[in-house]
């Protein structure tokens, strides 16, 4: 993995942060003897007028935070795993003593799919509930609609999709990985094990897609020396993909390369496989497919296809295990969890971690102290805040199977670096 | 790129396939509502749920077999078929009774109500299946494709709605057309009140129109499962292509909804062959746009006195 090299982010960025933290410092250094004068009930819990000097919704024994996904309408489907995940890192940081003392308690709200109504909402959540923290959204127009808000009344959002880049907010912790993190690993590896040159890509008439589509079109010519066969949109909610497979069987490409999303996926891989497109022989790399997705289009219909994102529900390690395990005692048997759903459980807890680390629930103080802040129990493994407000995580590419997991194949051997405005690739 | 004649042979036999699978789907959407919109006038902006009823019945069929009968498992989806309708045509039969009979009068009224309704449906799809799609399994023997020569193969599940779609198209001709109850059913939407005068229980006649509406719908959803996703907003997916084949075939005409989902489908097919998805689309509805603005009545339409 070389982008560490290829893109160097912004040198600026970084310094600007630096100076945030060092400012904020003298701050820091004074709480505890304020606190001691507060007279604190607890010992090691510092005093609510030392922890919260801007008037959030922090009390001597809880903190209020905000859940805002949408639970109604037709974005429900994706955003239910994250308000699941969301409320069991909330209980764990419960059951461990919650942060600085004090219990996390949430107020959950419903952007119904609507992006106006997310931004109302996160409205509510900032001036009305005074939450300390929003872990929210999903889709980028609901994140764009909120980021004014978030902006103005000086809240935090963290954020949990994988999404398009290009984008950088003070108030917002981008959890799940931008583009290039998420592409450029896994045409890499395509490239090198299956050689391949030629690619087809395919994707929802969207920001996310078409963005995406850049960046790989970008890397596969400008890097791999490979060729981009096709490039095709279809409208959201499309359910009839017969003649482009026509034009797939007809241009053979070595590699189909596939950002569909929502309904259209399902009907997209059924109609694959019906045209007798066998995935074990055709290579079919995807970023938009997560175990929540294979729920709707069956196992059966997307084995052998390859995904690229940085979590899998499968992954064999002690962190993974346990965070599978206490899922599912929560959530039943059959739940799954997607790339997704585990970044959105990554909230709260680098929440947690930042606000131990600032020593207060100023969200100045908290976005100060986020870069750095280091995660171990994350179950993709190892994370760290960057100070371009995402995170450095490793990619890895997952074989979907009948079963409706997947079988990782590849991970790369280090952290990526996340690179939400990558030079050579707009 | 070069091609080979033989493949470009073989593609063009499998893109006229493709354009006759679309064009099933098309006229299957559309039967259900050329009967309830068409035939009575009432603007069903439900009629995508009432399809995915069809399609989550499919799926509970489905469930039952793989627990009960395993061994019929094979021929479960004929079964799921027939609740499909059951389900959805029941339903729409308490929809006619409890709701729509109340605005006959007020077309424009239906529109409304049947779009609440249909947030409703959604809703209760939500709360009762999840949030999340369903993925519904099919018998080992609908998947795939039959290879017809070496570069050309039939997808099974297209030939299964092919079929279907004859068979239901068939079904709905010889009811309106050549059955007593099909007369009556016309005799009431032409004139209601001479329709009541020489004796038709007019109000059962709509009850059970618009419930074999929406039976249809129901198998219609069913079939779909094999192609498209199942989950509470999938029924949105469909709406508007089935209102845009019923109202350019003129709403009235069963061989228009025909001729309008021939033409609608090889236009799109072939558009979506040589340019991209999203402008194929935009084409196809400006096409659809600009004829309507020539022939605003639908391609056919029954000569009526008014």
């Amino acid at each position: 993995m070389s982008s560490n090299d290829d893109h160097p982010n912004g040198r600026s960025v970084s310094r600007r942060k630096a100076l945030q933290v060092l400012s904020a410092l003298p701050a820091a250094t004074l709480l505890p003897s304020v606190g001691m004068f507060a007279g604190s009930a607890f010992a090691e819990t510092p005093a609510t007028s030392a922890v919260n000097t801007t008037g959030l919704a922090v009390t001597d024994t809880d903190v209020t935070v905000g859940i805002l996904h949408s639970i109604t309408g037709t974005m429900a489907i994706s955003e239910t795993g994250s308000v699941e995940a969301e409320k069991l890192a909330i209980d764990q940081i419960n059951a461990a003593g919650g942060v600085l003392g004090r219990k996390i308690k949430y107020v959950q709200e419903d952007g119904a799919s609507d992006w106006p109504t997310f931004a109302e909402k996160a409205k509510k959540l900032l001036v009305n509930d005074k939450c300390a923290a929003v872990m929210g959204c999903w889709t980028s127009a609901s994140r764009k609609a909120v980021l004014p808000v978030f902006e103005q009344y000086n809240g935090i959002l963290y954020y949990p999709t994988f999404y398009e880049g290009l984008e950088q907010s003070k108030n917002v912790i981008y959890t799940g990985q931008e583009a290039t993190q998420q592409i450029i690993a896994g045409l890499d590896w395509v490239n090198k094990t299956k050689g391949a040159k030629s690619f087809y890509l395919i994707g929802s008439d969207y920001i996310w897609p078409r963005t995406s589509n850049k960046i790989a079109r970008k890397h596969i010519e400008n890097h791999l020396q490979g060729k981009v066969v096709g490039e095709e949109y279809f409208p959201l909610g499309h359910t009839q993909f017969n003649s482009v497979i026509n034009k797939i069987k007809l241009t053979r490409p070595d590699v189909i390369y596939a950002i569909v999303v929502g309904g259209s996926n399902v009907a997209f891989y059924k109609q694959l496989k019906a045209a007798g497109i066998n995935l074990s022989k055709q290579t079919l790399l995807t970023i938009s497919v997560t175990e929540d997705e294979i729920l709707g289009i069956g196992g059966e219909n997307i084995a052998g296809a390859f995904a690229c994102m940085k979590y899998f529900q499968s992954l064999d390690n002690p962190n993974n295990q346990k965070f599978v395990a206490a899922f599912k005692k929560a959530y039943g048997e059959k739940a799954v969890i997607g790339d997704v759903t585990q970044a959105a459980y990554l909230g709260p807890w680098l929440w947690k971690l930042s606000v131990e680390k600032a020593g207060s629930f100023d969200v100045d103080k908290v976005v100060a102290a986020s870069p750095g802040i280091e995660f171990k129990d994350a179950p993709e493994g190892y994370v760290r805040i960057h100070p371009n407000h995402h995170l450095w995580s490793r990619t890895r590419v997952g074989k979907a199977q009948v079963n409706g997991q997947f079988e990782v194949v590849y991970e790369t051997p280090d952290l990526v670096e996340p690179n939400p405005f990558p030079k050579g690739y707009q | 790129m070069d091609y080979s004649l033989g493949d470009l042979g073989s593609i063009f036999v499998m893109q006229a396939f493709s354009g006759l699978i679309l064009f099933s789907i098309f006229v299957l959407m559309a039967l259900g509502l050329a009967i309830i919109f068409g035939q009575m006038g009432v603007i069903n902006m439900a009629h995508g749920e009432f399809m995915i009823l069809g399609a989550y019945m499919t799926y509970l069929t489905s469930l039952v077999f793989q627990a009960y009968l395993p061994s019929l498992y094979p021929i479960y989806f004929f079964v799921a078929m027939a609740v499909a309708f059951l389900a959805s045509g029941a339903l729409g039969l308490f929809v006619e009774w409890s709701l729509i009979r109340f605005l006959y009068k007020r077309p424009l009224d239906t529109l409304l109500a049947t779009w609440g309704l249909s947030l409703i449906l959604q809703q209760s799809y939500r709360s009762i299946f999840g949030a999340r799609e369903v993925g519904v399994d099919l018998p080992q023997w609908m998947m795939g494709s039959l290879p017809v020569t070496g570069s050309i193969e039939v997808q099974i599940n297209g030939l299964f709605v092919m079929g279907l779609t004859i068979v239901i198209t068939l079904a709905v001709y010889l009811l309106l057309y050549r059955s007593a109850w099909g007369k009556q059913v016309r005799a009431v939407m032409q004139n209601r009140v001479m329709a009541g005068a020489v004796g038709i229980n007019t109000e059962k006649t709509d009850r059970y129109t618009f419930g074999l509406g929406c039976g249809i719908a129901g198998i219609a959803g069913s079939a779909f499962t094999m192609i498209g996703s199942t989950g509470p907003t999938s029924g949105q997916l469909y709406i508007v292509d089935t209102f845009l084949v019923v109202v350019f075939g003129g709403a009235q005409s069963l061989f228009g909804v025909i001729a309008s989902a021939f033409t609608i489908s090889q236009t799109q097919s072939t558009l979506e062959f040589f340019l991209s998805g999203s402008m194929a689309k935009v084409l196809t509805l400006l096409g659809v746009v600009i004829i309507l603005m020539i022939r605003p009545q639908g391609l056919f339409t029954i000569k009526v006195r008014r």
